[in-house]
């Protein structure tokens, strides 16, 4: 039977030396998860702002479907990818298939809904208050756009590190579309599913503490970001 | 658009400007919504410089009126014109709302005040400089770097009049400024608001405080039900109100 | 601030978006010279490419990328053109791959063996039985829990092989006695040892587990047990992007004289898991 407290020794141990290939696994998660979520918070803020501010036929059924998405399974939007990307999908001829990069492209499709969706319920609370004295001031939708998004960007703040969390966890767009392939498209969580697979459970604790760790760091940063906005009455 | 930004500090500059937007003329103006009458057939004509005060018994209609006259509401029915010139956001441009409620973005004070200036098209080198007088003229220059939000609710109504002001309007709308202020914030707001008329500011204001329509008036308009009742100068309004509502508005009634 | 797009925002957008893009791009690796195996996870899980790769990539400067799922999702897998190369275990697949012009050409690489492995407390008593199929009957019979692969693979296929020669179809009594796990081996084998059941397995994955509890190997030696491994060209012809000189230089390499003793090479306890068994090229 599985013995905790000695897979918690070595999974410690393997933390604490460094090992470079555990450093290759966390570095390439970061890499992929970070770059995702910066590309999906550019397009997520625009559509979210866009949504909030513009009326148009059809919008609401836009910001229904966007809530939808959020909840996406990654697995599905890993297949989704996949059959994109693949030498028979419409995009084979790029060669993205099993590279980080098309990882990146899967994360980038479950986490822009989040930031989109959230961007919009965030934008339209705000618009609520300011909308008459915008108005008033002259300001065009565009501006009220841009206005609304850095006004709100303490409470934005943390619709980015949700959208993050839900990247950094997730195991099966990156599986499907990367391939798990040693040394180039492993990230933790595909590295965790191969070692439980293997047995390995020592080294899959480990994994999985780190990932750990990780979300505990974002939502450390997280508080303390909602308590500078609170004393600067920001939030 | 405005060629010169004025001083504020002084109150005496004259206001060769104020012919275009006044008068204020309203022609049947209704506003209806669910089959209900908000407003209802208002015919006016406002050309005097001194302060307007709107008055009436709450639900009458009066902020109703003043977010019309300032474009934020389509009538229904009806004409608006600003010296001969229909409503449009060319006209509201050169006019500034308080609001009830301070509406204040999350900065700093002076970058409340820049922020409205830049939406202005004012150049980014002076926008600094001329919200610093604004603060100054509304004795918050020390508060100038404090995030807004955190400033009481009196600082920050006056920085929303210092906003309004700091844009040069030719007229100045504000919805029952000082209806949550305590007295002290409520004479520096009405303070201002005369030193504003003096240079030249038409300003209009509404309120359900016969005492603060007393202080301010130089001419009433009354509202009851969305219809307008009476539209007399201030004086003749208080001594002899025409209207038994009027009368009894006064005298402190519940006008149902 | 002035909210619309002034020239200084616009520069500041377009900023953000080149730091992106570097960022994006400095993550590829500049690997050219990479070809693509589907293979399997049995594969996989056994070690055995970690041992063998890098003495090809050595030699050749050509990396592998390995992706591993089982034996059928890597045929329809290259079937699509998303791969270069693959090397998995179920003889008559492989050789419909090539007849319907998808590969080029099988060659066997290797074999191994499957055993059926089980809890030490044995309740259907198959330990050193020499017939496969008879002990799974007995296992049926005895009604013990046994995880299936159930997933299409080459060791799936094997084991539905075994039920059959038995005589018997265990999907009828799916989700009772007979759990069909639809994963890969590793997993497999984690439920079969979760739940103290029996399972068929290749030997090689079962050496590299590292969670087999009280498990015991149970049945081997039966010909049919017998585990042959092939490797088969992606057909460029029907997939212009296969990079056709590389992988075949692979499977020179893995077929050859080289290859066959870093397969032969790769022990674990001291035990041989795969046993190199390529026919000279005549």
């Amino acid at each position: 039977m599985l013995d905790f407290s000695q897979a918690f020794d070595a999974a410690v141990r393997q933390i604490v030396t460094l090992d470079p290939q555990l450093l290759e696994i966390i570095a390439l998660s970061l890499k992929v998860t970070l770059t995702a979520v910066a590309v999906a918070t550019l397009i997520g803020l625009a559509v979210g702002g866009v949504l909030a501010v513009y009326r148009f036929p059809g919008r609401s059924a836009v910001a229904a479907m966007l809530n939808a998405l959020m909840g996406l399974p990654p697995v599905v939007a890993g297949l989704m990818v996949y059959l994109l990307l693949s030498n028979a999908g419409p995009l084979g001829v790029l060669q993205l298939l099993y590279t980080p990069q098309a990882m990146i492209i899967a994360q980038v499709t479950l986490v822009t809904p989040i930031v989109a969706a959230l961007t919009r319920q965030t934008c339209e609370d705000l618009l609520e208050e300011y909308r008459d004295q915008l108005r008033s001031l002259g300001a065009s939708s565009a501006e009220m756009v841009t206005t609304l998004l850095w006004d709100g960007r303490y409470r934005l703040v943390t619709v980015v590190l949700a959208g993050f969390g839900r990247a950094i966890a997730e195991v099966g767009a990156v599986m499907i579309v990367g391939g798990n392939i040693d040394h180039v498209t492993r990230t933790m969580t595909t590295a965790i599913a191969l070692e439980t697979s293997k047995g390995n459970i020592a080294l899959a604790l480990a994994l999985g503490m780190i990932l750990l760790a990780i979300a505990l760091a974002v939502n450390v940063a997280l508080m303390g970001i909602r308590r500078l906005a609170n004393h600067f009455a920001y939030a | 658009m405005l060629e010169q930004p004025r001083p504020l500090t002084t109150f005496d500059s004259g206001a060769p400007f104020l012919g275009t937007l006044l008068p204020l003329e309203l022609r049947h103006l209704s506003l209806e919504t669910g089959g209900r009458r908000l407003i209802d057939r208002i015919d006016l004509k406002l050309e005097d410089r001194g302060i307007t005060v709107v008055l009436g018994p709450n639900g009458a209609g009066k902020s109703l009126l003043l977010r019309l006259v300032h474009g934020l509401l389509e009538p229904t029915e009806g004409a608006i014109l600003w010296g001969n010139a229909p409503m449009d956001d060319e006209v509201r441009r050169r006019q500034a709302m308080v609001f009830q409620k301070p509406v204040l973005l999350r900065r700093t004070a002076a970058a409340n005040i820049t922020y409205a200036l830049g939406l202005r098209g004012v150049p980014r080198s002076e926008r600094a400089s001329r919200a610093l007088r604004a603060l100054e003229l509304a004795g918050l220059r020390h508060h100038a770097f404090a995030p807004a939000r955190v400033l009481s609710g009196g600082e920050q109504q006056r920085l929303c009049l210092a906003r309004a002001l700091s844009l040069d309007p030719e007229v100045l709308l504000l919805d029952e400024p000082t209806a949550s202020l305590d007295p002290a914030s409520t004479l520096a707001i009405e303070r201002l608001l005369i030193g504003a008329k003096h240079s030249g500011i038409k300003v209009i204001v509404v309120t359900h405080d016969v005492g603060q329509a007393r202080r301010l008036a130089q001419d009433v308009i009354f509202l009851h039900h969305g219809r307008l009742i009476e539209h007399q100068p201030a004086g003749r309004f208080f001594e002899q109100p025409e209207s038994d509502t009027a009368r009894a508005f006064m005298a402190g009634g519940l006008v149902l | 601030m002035r909210g619309a797009f002034g020239r200084r925002d616009i520069l500041k957008f377009g900023l953000a978006i080149f730091a992106l893009l570097a960022t994006a791009i400095s993550i590829s690796r500049a690997a050219d010279d990479f070809i693509i195996v589907q293979s399997t996870t049995s594969t996989q899980n056994s070690g055995l490419f970690e041992h063998i790769l890098p003495v090809f990539t050595k030699k050749t400067g050509i990396e592998v990328r390995v992706v591993a799922v089982g034996t059928g999702q890597a045929l329809k897998n290259a079937e699509k053109g998303d791969g270069d190369v693959v090397l998995v275990h179920s003889q008559p697949d492989e050789e419909k791959f090539v007849s319907e012009g998808w590969g080029v050409k099988r060659y066997p690489v290797m074999y191994n063996d499957f055993i059926i492995v089980g809890p030490a407390t044995d309740p259907a008593k198959i330990a050193g039985m020499k017939q496969a199929p008879d002990a799974l009957k007995k296992i049926a019979e005895a009604e013990a829990p046994f995880a299936s692969r159930a997933d299409d693979s080459g060791t799936h296929k094997a084991e539905l092989k075994l039920w059959q020669q038995a005589g018997i179809d265990p999907t009828t009594s799916s989700g009772g006695w007979y759990l069909e796990t639809g994963s890969g081996m590793g997993a497999t084998l984690n439920t079969a040892v979760g739940k103290q059941a029996y399972a068929l397995t290749d030997r090689g994955t079962w050496l590299a587990f590292a969670n087999k509890d009280d498990f015991k190997v149970l049945v081997e030696g039966d010909d049919k047990l017998f585990n042959q491994y092939g490797v088969i060209l992606v057909n460029p012809a029907k997939h212009p992007n296969v990079k056709a000189k590389e992988g075949q230089a692979f499977i020179d390499w893995l077929t050859g004289p080289d290859g066959q003793a870093a397969i032969a090479d790769y022990k674990i306890d001291g035990q041989q898991l795969f046993f190199p068994n390529a026919r000279p090229e005549s």
